[in-house]
């Protein structure tokens, strides 16, 4: 099938990396020979990303050496990277929206004619090349790729990738906004690249994926190689064991809860153009869990839930206290909070202090005829930095200086200090360390047990898993099936998912 | 093959495959339906009120024409400018610049040929400066062109020690560049316009046909896609604002000759706003990527009508302005519109 050779194609070995005093890397080594797709796996946090950095040209390692065909390698910027032969296919596209899908495959290797001029035949001639292979030969080339599908957009990238003349290809998360058609077509694209002997690594969360696609192996936890092999002769258990290097009951601590009465009520609630139609009751004591793919409406429902978003038709109500009428004021009276996916720019406001960040939402509660007593409010800010276990130097410090954990338990902490019954988490570990997840997930389940509904968004599905009572699956705008968090798998969640019926 | 994240744009991409989209036919004939919209709402006026003057008589649209040149020169480097993700607001104080620094060799005795290449490497050196402070310092172009737009003012009072500088012994290819015909004109059309137009044309061969077209468009639509495929983005930068400064200084030629062959310190205040309406109206985008050479004379090209027609019809210019406010905001809307509806 591949053409194999003997000698690997692209060697890194020792590499280190640290940034301040955080090591993200120490001695690292990968190799991968042609014709061969390799696997990265680790969490969020294991170094992942920064190795594929310095393969890219964007960051330079400390230490350690790289070579690509035998010849040495060391990318300063990513466009060094690309002309010695390494292609990166990142989560977020690399494209010009504006531009056409020809002007986009040819991209800085344009063939000019005297005079500057672009030579158009012969860019028609290097596109459709690339394009034929990976199953896209019937993309228009002279349209913007804007209006093209998520799925065609990645085709492009990875023609140009081709029409460069790639030899080590990199995939970061590339399915994680496709539909499972689609997957399943990139992945016979990535068969044709191994047969034509390019050399893949390949990034995800997804180990399935990863065991269906891959042939080899790394697994990085901390910055460090904690295991590496063939694929086929090895079980995922054994992957996630070494991925998460402690056990499941460490990773999601229980806290006992019950669920009581319903606190959340959602009829036929309706957003623009999303959600659809949702109906759903949320009880005291319950942690509720959304699964769905990036893209499917979950996020827009919390935010609809919330009254951030619009809502064309469709009621939420709050037992007891009426039915949320539009507008954040509104909705945190009626005791609803929300943490936001996108910490830095919407959670929370970087450029201000951890005591500004916890009280923004309830600020009236300290005021004396029209000024901030900020003496009140200090005291009352350390002690929610104690209750949660935040660690920081003082209130008036700039929360930016926090870790991403830190920053988001402050988020929390927003929640609960301005009174809130309802807390709804949008992807609330997304980019924390391991040890901090932990923290939260705790937290999350004494929430729970002090009486409180949540509703969680998570595209990390073993934390869905583990950490809800219930978990409803979005499709498309739509709350496909809601089930006990024990009734699911992780396949049944994927097919509800990605719009396929589960088979009974 | 695949269906797409959301259905719009799974249906845009079966749409695509065959004939031009819908956005594409869109966004090349809006330009052209506004500025008939214009022109049918005097002829209507005309029709109903004063049907013994004709609107479109030959003497009023060469007069349009001619109007339209200035405003039409400094649009097509704002053009580029703004497809390029940027913006210059020196273009008005730079139009002042070039037409006192040309009043002031002239009157130095210096021949006027030398003049005005004096003047085009003013304009593109200034242009340069614009560019090296973007690029160099990494500011903003907002920033940047606001500070030199004060500069330049600065500038051209200083080299004209704040009076209007009037050399009247101008040759007559200068000083007749944009008189009504038929002085000055060649097939009815004064040379000034017959000038807008070549060098459009060559801008617009240029932007669609030369990696530096294709290059000015990928750094307008992702500046870090442009520069990860190794496209050389401060060069680029710096020849885009160095090309507006050029025709900048043409524009500034162009007014030297409006003004009776004089320079003025207080002339084109304001007036990049105009030429940036232009290129808006004509469908340029302000976050880059999107506008086209023909679009952005069509766009200075409605304004200059609607003003002329304004006038036909005894409109006062206070409610001309408001009604020139309108459109251009009613343009962005309506085209913004479009574009989410393909979206």
């Amino acid at each position: 099938m591949a053409h194999t050779n003997d000698s690997p194609l692209l060697v890194m070995s020792g590499i280190s990396k640290s940034f301040g005093a955080t090591q993200a890397l120490s001695n690292v080594d990968l190799e991968l020979r042609a014709g061969e797709v390799h696997a990265l796996i680790g969490e969020n946090g294991a170094g992942k990303s920064t190795l594929m950095k310095i393969l890219a040209g964007v960051h330079r390692a400390d230490r350690g050496a790289m070579s690509v065909a035998g010849r040495k390698f060391a990318p300063d910027r990513p466009v060094a990277a690309l002309r010695a032969g390494v292609a990166m296919i990142h989560q977020e596209l690399n494209l010009a929206p504006d531009l056409t899908v020809e002007a986009n495959v040819l991209l800085g290797q344009e063939r000019i004619a005297l005079g500057g001029f672009l030579q158009r035949r012969a860019h028609r001639d290097i596109a459709s090349n690339a394009l034929a292979p990976l199953g896209g030969g019937e993309i228009p080339l002279d349209v913007p790729v804007a209006q093209l599908s998520i799925a065609r957009q990645q085709v492009v990238e990875i023609a140009r990738a081709l029409a460069s003349e790639a030899r080590v290809i990199v995939f970061d998360e590339p399915t994680s906004s496709l539909t499972e058609e689609d997957t399943a077509h990139l992945f016979q694209v990535i068969d044709q690249l191994r047969d034509r002997g390019l050399s893949i690594v390949y990034i995800s969360h997804f180990l399935e994926e990863v065991a269906q696609v891959a042939d080899t192996y790394t697994v990085l936890r901390d910055g460090c190689v904690v295991d590496h092999g063939r694929l086929p002769d090895t079980d995922l258990d054994h992957i996630v064991r070494q991925m998460v290097g402690r056990e499941l009951d460490e990773l999601f601590p229980k806290v006992p809860h019950e669920a009581g009465e319903p606190l959340l009520e959602l009829d036929a609630l309706c957003g623009d153009p999303m959600p659809e139609d949702v109906n759903l009751t949320v009880h005291r004591g319950e942690i509720f869990g959304l699964a769905g793919l990036v893209g499917a409406g979950r996020s827009e429902l919390l935010r609809c839930i919330f009254g951030l978003d619009r809502t064309p038709s469709g009621t939420a109500h709050v037992s007891g206290r009426g039915r949320v009428a539009g507008g954040a004021r509104s909705s945190i009276a009626r005791g609803l909070g929300l943490v936001s996916e996108d910490r830095k720019s919407e959670g929370l406001a970087v450029e201000l202090s951890i005591a500004d960040n916890l009280t923004l939402s309830a600020l009236g509660s300290y005021t004396r005829g029209g000024l901030l007593s900020l003496s009140a409010r200090d005291q009352s800010v350390r002690q929610w930095l104690d209750r949660i276990n935040i660690k920081a130097q003082r209130p008036a410090q700039a929360i930016g200086e926090l870790s991403g954990g830190n920053q988001q338990k402050v988020a929390i902490a927003r929640l609960l200090h301005q009174q809130a019954d309802i807390l709804l988490f949008d992807e609330p570990t997304r980019g924390i360390d391991i040890g901090t997840k932990a923290e939260i997930y705790r937290l999350i389940g004494q929430l729970a047990a002090d009486g409180r509904a949540i509703v969680m968004v998570s595209s990390y599905l073993p934390e869905l898993l583990n950490v809800c009572d219930r978990i409803g699956v979005m499709c498309r705008g739509r709350l496909r099936e809601v089930r006990a968090a024990k009734a699911w798998t992780p396949e049944d969640i994927m097919h509800v998912a990605t719009g396929r019926e589960v088979a009974a | 093959m695949s269906e797409g994240t959301n259905t719009s744009s799974a249906q845009a991409a079966t749409q695509a495959a065959g004939r031009p989209t819908f956005e594409v036919v869109w966004s090349s004939l809006a330009p052209f339906i506004g500025l008939a919209l214009v022109v049918l709402i005097f002829v209507v006026y005309q029709w109903l009120v004063t049907p013994e003057r004709p609107f479109l008589s030959q003497y009023r649209m060469t007069l349009i024409a001619k109007q339209t040149a200035i405003v039409g020169m400094g649009a097509l480097g704002m053009t580029v400018i703004i497809i390029s993700g940027g913006i210059d607001l020196s273009a008005g104080s730079l139009l002042a610049v070039t037409s006192v620094v040309l009043a002031v060799s002239l009157r130095a005795g210096i021949d006027p040929v030398v003049c005005v290449l004096l003047v085009l490497a003013v304009g593109m050196a200034s242009g340069l400066i614009n560019g090296l402070l973007i690029t160099g310092l990494r500011l903003v172009p907002f920033i940047v062109t606001l500070g030199t737009m004060m500069a330049f003012r600065g500038v051209a009072e200083i080299v004209s020690d704040n009076k209007k500088v009037s050399y009247q012994d101008a040759p007559n290819w200068l000083s007749t560049l944009l008189n009504a015909p038929p002085e000055g004109s060649y097939q009815g059309v004064a040379t000034g316009v017959w000038i807008v137009l070549a060098l459009a044309l060559l801008l617009a061969i240029m932007l669609r046909y030369t990696v530096f077209g294709r290059y000015v468009f990928a750094i307008g639509s992702s500046e870090a896609t442009a520069r990860l495929c190794g496209v050389n983005v401060p060069g680029m930068k710096l020849t885009v604002y160095t090309l507006g400064g050029l025709f900048m200084a043409v524009a500034g030629i162009f007014a030297f000759a409006n003004l009776g062959s004089q320079g003025s310190p207080t002339e084109g205040v304001g007036l990049e706003l105009s030429i940036i309406a232009a290129v808006v109206i004509g469908g340029g985008s302000l976050s880059g990527g999107r506008g086209s050479v023909l679009g952005s004379l069509l766009g200075a090209l409605m304004m200059t009508t609607l003003e002329s027609g304004c006038g036909y019809a005894g409109v006062s210019t206070a409610i001309q302005r408001v009604i020139v406010g309108l459109i251009i905001v009613g343009a962005v809307a309506v085209d913004q519109f479009v574009h989410a509806q393909r979206r």
